[in-house]
């Protein structure tokens, strides 16, 4: 469980000529580690996570994920989606297919599964999230926490090595913000390496082992909740701290 | 102590708002001006539909007797030009004899339209049965094996003309289409400049003028006597001119479709096409139903213009059929009245069609 699956060496990435979105990140992620990344808006932390799946490119340094260096290799971007499942805060369900297609397209058309078999895994992956009995229903008919859960559940039929979630719970209504949660938690204890930008302290006190705090592009303070919450060393993360746990 | 939350049950609403007094009530009565207007445009509509029904029906002569329509003329309608022509005008030039060919030939095209645009026919042989329908349709019209006399293509005519250059050339321009519209959204600036100036050539000029071009431009570059027949050159000519338009129409249906789904799906390992067949292709192309079937019913029209070289579809027929026989040309507006029902009924079917549709499609987006 110590060997790194992700490492950031330098990686440096504008937007244009004159955004500097990621300043020099360094960050080496072990297998089974579970890094909870929070930080103001625009501070790069999605930037960062999509970086590991190549939904962004970047342009000094090096990324490795999974023993595959991130760049043009097309094929190294290939392998890497295969291992790498995301989460997006809006969801991003295919609103034409069912839930069950939804779970079942990857599987058969990119690992080439055959259906049956895809069927049986996404049926429990969908168990695994307490949504089997949803299965033959659009994803607009369900409910936004239900839906994140199948955006889950999707994410795992490809038996991901990594999963990485980009604020899963900001576009949910208070009241299913829990459900997801829950989820999370249980998959987090299942040992899955887990990437998560979010601001819900609770969740990262309770399944983090690292909390990565970022501002203007740089990596400002990395460590154990316990450690980051009670006694941030630098003023920026108190200063930011306050504001979303002073209310 | 805690209160209890005790939710009010529903009632219906104190006043009833729906029925036709209410209706008549809040829509035309509202107020004295409100009231008198209303009662002045329905007494007008009232007086345009009895004009109507006076001069088409009651005065109307049906027999096909161009003396009695003469003596009628300025007093009713002489239905009596369609009672005589109709088939001329709906075959065209097609020989007399053999009008049962295009008449079934269309009737199998329509019915492959209608069964392709159902899930149920969705299957694998699909394409297969394409061909064999358009094979069958070609075989029927032009004739020359199994004992059916051949017919040229100079020869066909009329609304199954209409119907054939219409469906042929929106089911090739439509693939030409989807390509073009991917292609000016890629990344490839030789591609996407390639498409741009496709689309914004044939935008720029009418469709007369591509016509034209196709039917007497294209053999001047062509070596003598290898020119394909002009049938063939024409549709050529509309499937360009309809696949430019019908390419914007798919790239609006792909702009609409949220940056998140192509993401989610590069998340998930899905390669560019498979992409685009899954994922983009199928919702972008729901969204655009409407827009689609508006260009089709506007193409079904236009094919009209083919008469400029000489292909007499239903509305060049109708000149053909009325304009040059001299008994029958004054009565040119009632034969226009009957091609223009025919026009109508084919394209209300479509619209109705596509609205049904368009139902089907959304079936995934209903809450």
């Amino acid at each position: 469980m110590t060997e790194p699956i992700i490492t950031f060496d330098k990686v440096n990435k504008w937007y244009g000529n004159n955004f500097h979105v990621l300043r020099d990140i360094d960050l080496t992620i072990k297998q089974g580690e579970r890094l909870v990344i929070c930080g103001p808006s625009g501070s790069g932390k999605s930037t960062l996570i999509r970086c590991i799946n190549a939904l962004e490119d970047y342009q000094e340094g090096k990324l490795t994920v999974a023993g595959h260096v991130l760049g043009d290799d097309i094929k190294a971007i290939d392998a890497v989606r295969r291992q790498v499942g995301m989460v997006f805060q809006q969801f991003n369900l295919f609103p034409h297919l069912t839930v069950l297609e939804n779970l079942t397209l990857s599987p058969t058309w990119v690992a080439g599964m055959p259906k049956k078999e895809a069927v049986e895994r996404a049926m429990h992956q969908l168990e695994r999230v307490r949504i089997a009995e949803q299965a033959q229903k659009y994803p607009l008919q369900l409910s936004g926490g239900q839906q994140q859960r199948v955006a889950i559940a999707r994410a795992l039929c490809l038996t991901p090595k990594i999963m990485l979630f980009d604020e899963p719970t900001s576009a949910l209504d208070p009241e299913m913000i829990k459900e997801v949660l829950d989820v999370m938690i249980s998959l987090a204890d299942g040992g899955m390496t887990m990437l998560c930008v979010t601001h819900e302290m609770g969740f990262a006190k309770a399944v983090a082992d690292r909390v990565i705090f970022m501002d203007q592009g740089q990596i400002v303070e990395q460590n154990n909740p316990e450690e980051f919450f009670n006694h941030p060393k630098t003023d920026r993360s108190k200063d930011f701290l306050s504001k979303i746990l002073g209310h | 102590m805690t209160d209890v939350f005790v939710s009010l049950p529903a009632r219906t609403a104190p006043v009833k708002t729906d029925g036709l007094l209410p209706w008549v009530k809040k829509n035309l009565l509202a107020s004295v001006p409100n009231a008198l207007l209303s009662i002045a445009i329905i007494g007008i509509a009232l007086w345009a539909v009895w004009g109507a029904v006076d001069w088409g029906i009651i005065n109307a002569v049906t027999a096909a007797n161009a003396d009695l329509c003469q003596a009628n003329r300025g007093i009713g309608a002489c239905w009596g030009v369609v009672n005589e022509k109709a088939r001329l005008i709906v075959m065209g030039r097609y020989p007399r004899e053999e009008h049962w060919r295009p008449a079934l030939a269309t009737v199998l095209l329509v019915g492959l339209i209608v069964a392709s645009c159902s899930p149920k026919f969705w299957k694998k042989w699909l394409p297969l049965l394409w061909v064999a329908v358009l094979a069958a349709f070609f075989t029927l019209m032009s004739g020359g094996v199994l004992g059916l006399t051949k017919v040229p293509t100079d020869q066909w005519g009329g609304l199954p003309l209409t119907i054939m250059l219409t469906v042929i050339s929106m089911t090739l321009a439509f693939p030409i289409a989807v390509a073009v519209a991917l292609g000016r959204k890629s990344n490839m600036p030789a591609i996407k400049s390639l498409c741009v100036i496709y689309v914004e050539l044939i935008r720029g000029v009418p469709l007369i003028s591509v016509l034209f071009m196709a039917s007497f431009m294209l053999p001047l570059f062509m070596p003598i006597g290898k020119s394909p027949d002009v049938l063939i050159r024409v549709i050529i000519g509309i499937t360009l001119f309809a696949a430019a338009y019908m390419a914007e129409i798919i790239r609006g249906g792909l702009q609409s479709l949220p940056k998140g789904q192509t993401e989610a799906a590069a998340s998930l390992g899905l390669g560019y096409w498979q992409t685009q067949i899954k994922i983009v292709l199928p919702q972008a192309l729901g969204t655009v139903v409407p827009s689609i079937m508006n260009n089709f019913i506007s193409l079904f029209k236009d094919t009209s213009l083919v008469t400029i070289v000489s292909l007499f579809e239903l509305t060049g027929a109708l000149s053909l059929a009325v304009g040059s026989d001299p008994n029958w040309r004054p009565f040119k507006i009632e034969a226009y009245l009957f091609i223009a029902a025919i026009y109508f009924s084919c394209c209300f079917a479509m619209s109705r069609y596509s609205l049904w549709i368009e139902k089907r499609v959304a079936v995934g987006k209903a809450r």
